[in-house]
This record gives C-alpha cells, sequence and structure tokens, in this order.
C-alpha cells in the first residue's frame, strides 16, 4: 500500500479550478449499466464510495448545495413563540448559516470529514463525503409517529417537507444522528406553533427528483474523480467486496444499522477513522452500529401472532365447558 | 358463567393504560413538557423503549380481543348483547388494531409500503385512537350508556 496524501494542499476552490480544465467535458457520473430501469422497477439502489479516491476537493458538496437549494427551506420570521421555553430555536437561515459547509445543517446536506491516520506504518489521509446513509430498514422512517420520514422503493429515504412538524425525534432515534431541523417553517405553523412542532428536519434525498428522471444523484455527477458509483445494491455489494479485495481495504454501511444503501470501502479500518474524525453535532460517526429496529422487529412478529394465542385459547375454553356440559348432560341421563 | 370473568376487565385497563401512555410517548412530547423530567419518568423519553413497551401492550390488548371475540360469539352473546355504543367501540378497535398490524408489518425489513400509504395509516391509528377516547368519555359522561346490554 502506498502512501496517500490526498490533495492536501489544495484548498478546495483551488483544486475545483485547477481540475475543471482537465475534466471539463468528461463524464464524470459513475453509473452502473441496468441502474436507471432498475430505479424504474422499484429495486432498490446504493451507492459505493471508494474513499482511496477522494481527495476531498469539495465538488460534491457544492454540487449538492447547488442542486437542492429549491428545496432548502425560507423559515417565517419572526419565529412563533415557542412553549415551554426550552424548546430550542434551531435557525441555520442567517447568512452565515447557510454558508456553514463543515458539518451536515439544513442547508448543507453532505460534507467532507478528513482523517489522518497512521496504519501499518504508513500515514493516510481519507476524505469521506458524509450524508445520510439510506438505511435499508431506516429507523427514523419506522419510528416517525406522523409519517413525515418514508422509505421509498428505490432505497431512498426522504422526509417529507410539507408533513414533518420538526418533533427531531427521527434524528433521535437515527444512529448517525443526520437530519437537521430548521424552525419557523413547515405544518407546524398551520397548527399549534406555540405548542406543538418546531419546524422541518432535512436531510439528504438522494436527489429524488434526479433518480426519478433516471440521472445520478448531484453529488455522484459532480465528482471530478469517480469517487462515487450507483446502481441496484446487489451489484454495489459485490463490487464493494471485489474494491476492498484488492486494495485489501475495509467496507462500512455494508452491515450497519442491518444494511444501508451508502457503502464505503477503505484502505484502512474504519474504526482507526472513527477515532480520527472530528464527531459531534452534524458530524456524524463511523463507529460499528447494531441493527436498531431488530430487537423491534422480533416484538413485532410476537404481537402479530398474539390473536392466535387469544383465539387459541379462547376455542380451547369453549371446548372445555361444552365437554363439560356433556359430561353433566351424561351424568344426568345416568341417574335417570 | 355466560358472562366475561372480572379478571379481562382488569388486564384491559392496564394493557389500554400502557398503550395509550407508549403511544403517547411515540410523539416527542414527554420532554418537552417535562413529564421525563419527573424522577422514575425519565424512560418516557427513550424511543426504543417505549417502542417496545407499545409492541408488548398490543401483543396482550391484541390476544385479549381475539380472546373476548372468540368467547363472545361461542357463549357470553347467550347473555349479553353489544349495543350501538359497544358496536362503535369495536368497530374502532378493529381499526386501530388493523393500522396497527399493517404500521407493525411496514416496520419489518421485508415488507415494504409506500410513504403516502405508510402516513395515511399512521394518521387513521391516530385518528381512530381519538375517536375511541372521545367515545370512552361519552360513554362515561351519559348516564345509561354501555357497551352490552342483557340479551
Amino acid at each position: 500500500m502506498s502512501h496517500r496524501n490526498n490533495g492536501k494542499s489544495l484548498g478546495r476552490r483551488g483544486f475545483l479550478k485547477a481540475a475543471a480544465a482537465s475534466v471539463a467535458g468528461a463524464a464524470s457520473a459513475t453509473m452502473l449499466p441496468g441502474t436507471a430501469r432498475a430505479a424504474s422497477r422499484g429495486e432498490e439502489l446504493a451507492t459505493l464510495h471508494n474513499l482511496a479516491e477522494c481527495i476531498g476537493c469539495g465538488a460534491c458538496v457544492d454540487a449538492c448545495r447547488e442542486e437542492n437549494s429549491f428545496k432548502f427551506p425560507e423559515p417565517e420570521k419572526p419565529f412563533p413563540t415557542m412553549y415551554p421555553s426550552r424548546v430550542p430555536v434551531a435557525d441555520w437561515s442567517t447568512e452565515e448559516g447557510r454558508a456553514v459547509d463543515d458539518r451536515l445543517t439544513p442547508y448543507n446536506w453532505l460534507y467532507i470529514q478528513t482523517a489522518e491516520v497512521e496504519y501499518e506504518g504508513e500515514t493516510y489521509e481519507i476524505n469521506i463525503p458524509r450524508r445520510c446513509m439510506h438505511c435499508q430498514n431506516p429507523p427514523c422512517a419506522d419510528l416517525c409517529p406522523w409519517g413525515a420520514a418514508g422509505r421509498e422503493a428505490n432505497g431512498i429515504v426522504r422526509i417529507n417537507e410539507k408533513v414533518c412538524l420538526g418533533g427531531s425525534k427521527c434524528k433521535s432515534v437515527c444512529p448517525w444522528k443526520i437530519p437537521e431541523r430548521q424552525t419557523g417553517v413547515g405544518l407546524y405553523l398551520d397548527l399549534l406553533p406555540s405548542l406543538a412542532g418546531n419546524g422541518v428536519m432535512y436531510k439528504c434525498d438522494r436527489c429524488h427528483h434526479r433518480i426519478a428522471e433516471g440521472e445520478v444523484p448531484a453529488c455522484v455527477d459532480g465528482c471530478p474523480f469517480e469517487v462515487q458509483t450507483i446502481g441496484p445494491r446487489e451489484e454495489i455489494v459485490a463490487m464493494a467486496h471485489e474494491l476492498a479485495e484488492s486494495m485489501n481495504g475495509f467496507i462500512y454501511g455494508e452491515t450497519e444499522n442491518g444494511g444501508t444503501n451508502t457503502l464505503y470501502v477503505s484502505p484502512v479500518p474504519f474504526e482507526l477513522l472513527n477515532e480520527a474524525v472530528e464527531t459531534g453535532p452534524g458530524k456524524p460517526h463511523l463507529a460499528q452500529v447494531k441493527d436498531m429496529m431488530g430487537q423491534d422487529e422480533n416484538l413485532g412478529y410476537a404481537a402479530m401472532l398474539a390473536p392466535v394465542a387469544g383465539i387459541a385459547g379462547a376455542a380451547l375454553t369453549l371446548a372445555g365447558k361444552a365437554r363439560k356440559t356433556a359430561r353433566k348432560a351424561g351424568d344426568g341421563e345416568e341417574e335417570a | 358463567m355466560n358472562r366475561p370473568p372480572s379478571w379481562i376487565k382488569r388486564i384491559y385497563i392496564v394493557t389500554v393504560l400502557a398503550l395509550l401512555v407508549s403511544g403517547l410517548a411515540q410523539m416527542p412530547i414527554f420532554k418537552r413538557y417535562y413529564v421525563a423530567d419527573i424522577p422514575g419518568l425519565g424512560w418516557l423519553a427513550q424511543y426504543y423503549l417505549t417502542h417496545q413497551i407499545h409492541y408488548i401492550a398490543a401483543a396482550v390488548f391484541m390476544a385479549l380481543t381475539a380472546y373476548v371475540a372468540v368467547m363472545h360469539l361461542g357463549r357470553w352473546n347467550r347473555e349479553m348483547r353489544v349495543t350501538v355504543w359497544g358496536h362503535a367501540r369495536n368497530l374502532l378497535v378493529v381499526g386501530i388494531i388493523v393500522t396497527g398490524v399493517l404500521r407493525t408489518l411496514k416496520n419489518m425489513p421485508w415488507v415494504f409500503f409506500g410513504p403516502d400509504l405508510v402516513m395515511i395509516v399512521d394518521w387513521l391509528h391516530l385518528g381512530f385512537v381519538m375517536l375511541l377516547g372521545m367515545l370512552a368519555l361519552a360513554v362515561l359522561v351519559a348516564k345509561g350508556k354501555r357497551y352490552v346490554a342483557k340479551a
């Protein structure tokens, strides 16, 4: 394995300018054959990030912002007074707030994490584009009490901004705490703005509008180094294993939280990356994640089978009583 | 005996209470309104835990409901008949169970329901519960109204 210090000396904008000349006009989107057809058939799509190729230029971040700006919140101000006073106002709509690009915000659905790590005597600088993992069984969609978060057949996990009340439960139950709230926007303003709700939760929707048109997400399209590939999940998983094997590397996202549709392949273990990246609000970790809905699944089976137990119990009770009545009737006849 | 034994009513009350509290806890209100700050009630703000309690209480509720339904059809209806209020309650309970089961099914990794359908199921589940609460209140307040009467 070679020492990697990916483009560290180049700033994002500077790099883009330099790269633009060399890659102008070149096809940068990486989409497996049959992806559009698979998407139209409602098959699950996944993305693969080859972290060995990412230099952290941020072209994907810029492409994401530009493409999705029409979805960004435009809150009404002043915000309604909320009760009780402990309810936090989340406002990213100021000029400075909108410009933040080193974490996830309602205006920044993708950002680059950087980790400098030593592994097997080599120094690596690994850049990791972070956004929603698009889980296969997403807790945000499973546990949203209002039906605002949903999973689509093509694997996109999306928050319906027309319905979301901004309660932030999706963020609380998300293993990576991905969704971010903007106060002063959304349905809650028309209901009980002071007493319930607090805006709308925002996160990557994997450019659902582009996928619907047979196109790839803006971050995939905008990457000059084809770091990302999108395709049917089975093929992406196979590709991730092949890539990991070729670089003697590691995979993240295949089994985390029971499986996600965002797979990362890195030449260094994710445990090391997780220790090296900055985590905190809007900055997700890279730790192992158990299947958060696993236990609920077992209880769900128990709940759905419960009526059978009730019916069986009643049938046995009725049969017992019938036998008792018949016995009594038999005894009566004998006595007669 | 052709009437429901009293233990059924007692289990129902405890189960419905557990469903109501764990169901309300699915909304982010207990923390906002300081309820989870009360010593011993912090668990009300733990979404995974309250969701699992909801599933367990739902299992007991559905088993009991199925038991009562079969027992009523097989035996208790000789002495008891369901009133209009009782039919209204039964319909709402069926609605709550059907939407609850659909929502539980949807949470299985091998089942897919579209987001719009999930939203409708969620809203119906919540709506049926609210109607059941209103019905229970009406029956409680209005004198002489009962869910069942002598056959």
